[in-house]
């Protein structure tokens, strides 16, 4: 169980969110399909919450006391994969049969064949009710455990995340805990050009729902909040993560290309190279 | 609750029993909770949320939620009933019907409530005649349409203790008790109401006592019809399929929805890969329904007892014809 913070995590997280991040981009140049963008701006949040947030136990992934964590953006599976690896859940050889025929590794993770993977997403709004549902679970059990959620920004276009969003306001879930991916681009184009999402914070705050915003890359920052919810009893906890999209690998910072564009063998090499330079 | 409809038969509304034993299983089993999109008086379910307001979700008028928060609640280790009209039930959320339940096997049970031509006069919108072909192209769920309030009862009972996602279609409108008390329904078992020679029908819902009514006056006629209860539609019975075929040699399928996917979808395909025989559907004939009273709608498209009979004599019939 890991419930406080020690200075000793916090110098792991920043070497382990770079080995996710590394093998997240030989998995889907491996695959020759996926979404490093993605991938890359959750590396950070996904490893705070398995190294240093979630109760778990790998060796017993359904440990019925576990937090639950829901990847709704279900099409960074690679980043989700390369996280449980790191965590324990899934041996590091299994990575590099991403995608391939019969893998256990499917594009979109499944629960039913990947341990330590809690929904089937990909659809996307789906995470966000079935992290809800949890969340009354627990309730209804009188269970200890948490759920937690991560979405994308653009996925909040999708009406179910505010059916459900409603929803956890109206039954005060404290034990359910938002968090959105706020790199700025969806497939198209940048999230504010297709459809505006801002005032973001202030949308879940119109719903019930208590709201901070972090900097999604501050493992410090991260570890913080993440650890301090409910921040209000009796409300949901919404944490806006703003990230970078493709984060750590300069030439696909901040770059629509990137949400699921392959790298090529030279563009692996370079990313690779300048993952393994940083000093982050 | 009793209600006369005819003279000596005595009908019943099967939600009555469906709320009571979902009370009753929900008194012994602490993991079974209800998830309603505000549809408490149409699911009949105010007494389960005054006995067990802790295991009662309303979610509003958001049933992509109510189904997605219902397969997280399983998830966790409810049970949860997810009950709301079938129309909007199975429609508004079918993607998280196939992806939170069939796919992921996600231990929810959908209950489709006031299915078919329930709604009657309320319009196209409301009735739900094409669940039975969308659901049964979900691997993993199960589809079952009880006949009477026996049958509502067992299979409810069934479903709270199958481990697996169901679809249970259930209506509103009043039919008579057509099984004794001891009944139990098994899924893909598929029991003969009435034996015959001349042709089967196979048959489900609020149709059943219909399709029984026609068999007794085909029998006065000299036609002996086989009357199958074909309440499990997922899973099959395939062998009562193939033995109507190779028995009785024609097939008349008769429901309370769309010709097209469901119950004569179902049995088509069995029928044509395996032992070809001549088939009739009965059903809603790929059009929206016109305005109409539910016995006003069922009449319109043949669903009575009369209706039945002449289908039924026609296919005989024609199967005789050179």
């Amino acid at each position: 169980m890991r419930e406080t913070t020690t200075t000793e995590d916090l110098q792991r997280l920043p070497l382990a969110a770079r080995r996710v991040r590394m093998r997240a981009l030989r998995m889907v140049h491996h695959a020759r399909i996926g979404h490093p963008g993605g991938d890359l701006s959750a590396a950070d949040i996904l490893v705070v919450l398995y190294l240093g947030v979630l109760r778990l136990r790998p060796s017993e992934p359904s440990w019925p006391d576990r937090d639950r964590f829901v990847l709704s953006k279900g099409h960074c599976s690679a980043a989700l994969y390369a996280t449980l690896a790191e965590a324990g859940f899934l041996e590091e050889k299994v990575l590099g049969t991403f995608m391939d025929p019969l893998s256990i590794l499917n594009g979109h993770p499944d629960r039913k064949k990947a341990p330590g993977v809690e929904a089937n997403t990909g659809p996307l709004g789906h995470g966000l009710p079935l992290a809800t549902g949890m969340a009354l679970a627990a309730r209804m059990l009188k269970a200890p455990w948490r759920t937690f959620v991560l979405t994308g920004d653009g996925e909040l276009q999708e009406g179910s995340n505010w059916e459900a969003g409603l929803c956890a306001a109206q039954y005060g879930l404290d034990n359910l805990v938002l968090i959105v991916d706020r790199n700025g681009i969806q497939q198209g184009d940048f999230v504010e050009k297709i459809i505006r999402m801002d005032p973001m914070a202030d949308k879940w705050r119109a719903f019930g729902w208590q709201v901070a915003e972090v900097n999604g890359h501050d493992y410090g920052e991260l570890r913080r909040v993440l650890s301090s919810t409910p921040l209000v009893p009796g409300k949901p906890t919404c944490i806006i993560a703003n990230t970078v999209k493709g984060c750590g690998v300069s030439f696909m910072e901040n770059n629509p290309k990137w949400h699921h564009h392959v790298p090529t063998n030279k563009e692996l090499a370079l990313a690779l190279a300048e993952l393994e330079g940083a000093e982050r | 609750m009793k209600q006369s409809m005819s003279s000596a038969t005595e009908t019943f509304d099967c939600r009555d029993i469906f709320a009571a034993t979902l009370e009753e299983m929900a008194a012994e089993d602490q993991r079974i909770c209800a998830v309603v999109n505000d549809s408490v008086g149409s699911t009949k379910l105010g007494g389960f949320r005054r006995r067990f307001p802790e295991r009662f979700v309303n979610v509003g008028i958001a049933e992509q939620n109510m189904v997605g928060a219902s397969a997280g609640l399983a998830s966790g280790g409810m049970i949860p009933f997810c009950c709301g009209a079938s129309c909007f039930l199975t429609a508004r959320a079918m993607e998280q019907v196939k992806v939170d339940l069939g796919y992921a096997q996600n231990n929810v049970k959908l209950c489709g409530m006031s299915s078919g031509l329930a709604y009657g006069e309320l319009g196209p919108t409301h009735h739900s005649i094409e669940d039975l072909a969308w659901t049964r192209v979900i691997p993993n769920l199960s589809v079952i349409v009880p006949a009477d309030p026996v049958e509502t009862r067992s299979a409810l009972q069934w479903a709270g203790g199958h481990d697996g996602p169901v679809f249970l279609r259930l209506s509103r409108m009043p039919v008579p008790k057509l099984f004794p008390d001891r009944h139990q329904f098994f899924p893909g078992q598929a029991p003969v109401l009435r034996e015959g020679s001349h042709l089967t029908i196979f048959v489900n819902g609020v149709l059943v006592f219909r399709a029984l009514q026609a068999a007794e006056q085909l029998s006065r006629r000299g036609l002996q019809a086989r009357v199958v209860n074909m309440s499990s539609i997922t899973p099959l019975d395939r062998e009562a399929v193939l033995r109507a075929a190779r028995e009785t040699g024609a097939i008349l399928t008769v429901e309370e929805a769309s010709i097209y996917g469901g119950l004569g979808g179902a049995v088509c395909e069995i029928v044509a890969e395996e032992h070809p025989v001549r088939v009739r559907r009965m059903g809603v004939p790929g059009v929206f329904a016109p305005t109409g009273s539910e016995a006003f709608l069922l009449e319109h498209f043949g669903l009575t007892a009369e209706g039945i009979e002449s289908a039924a004599a026609d296919l005989v019939r024609q199967r005789q014809a050179p």
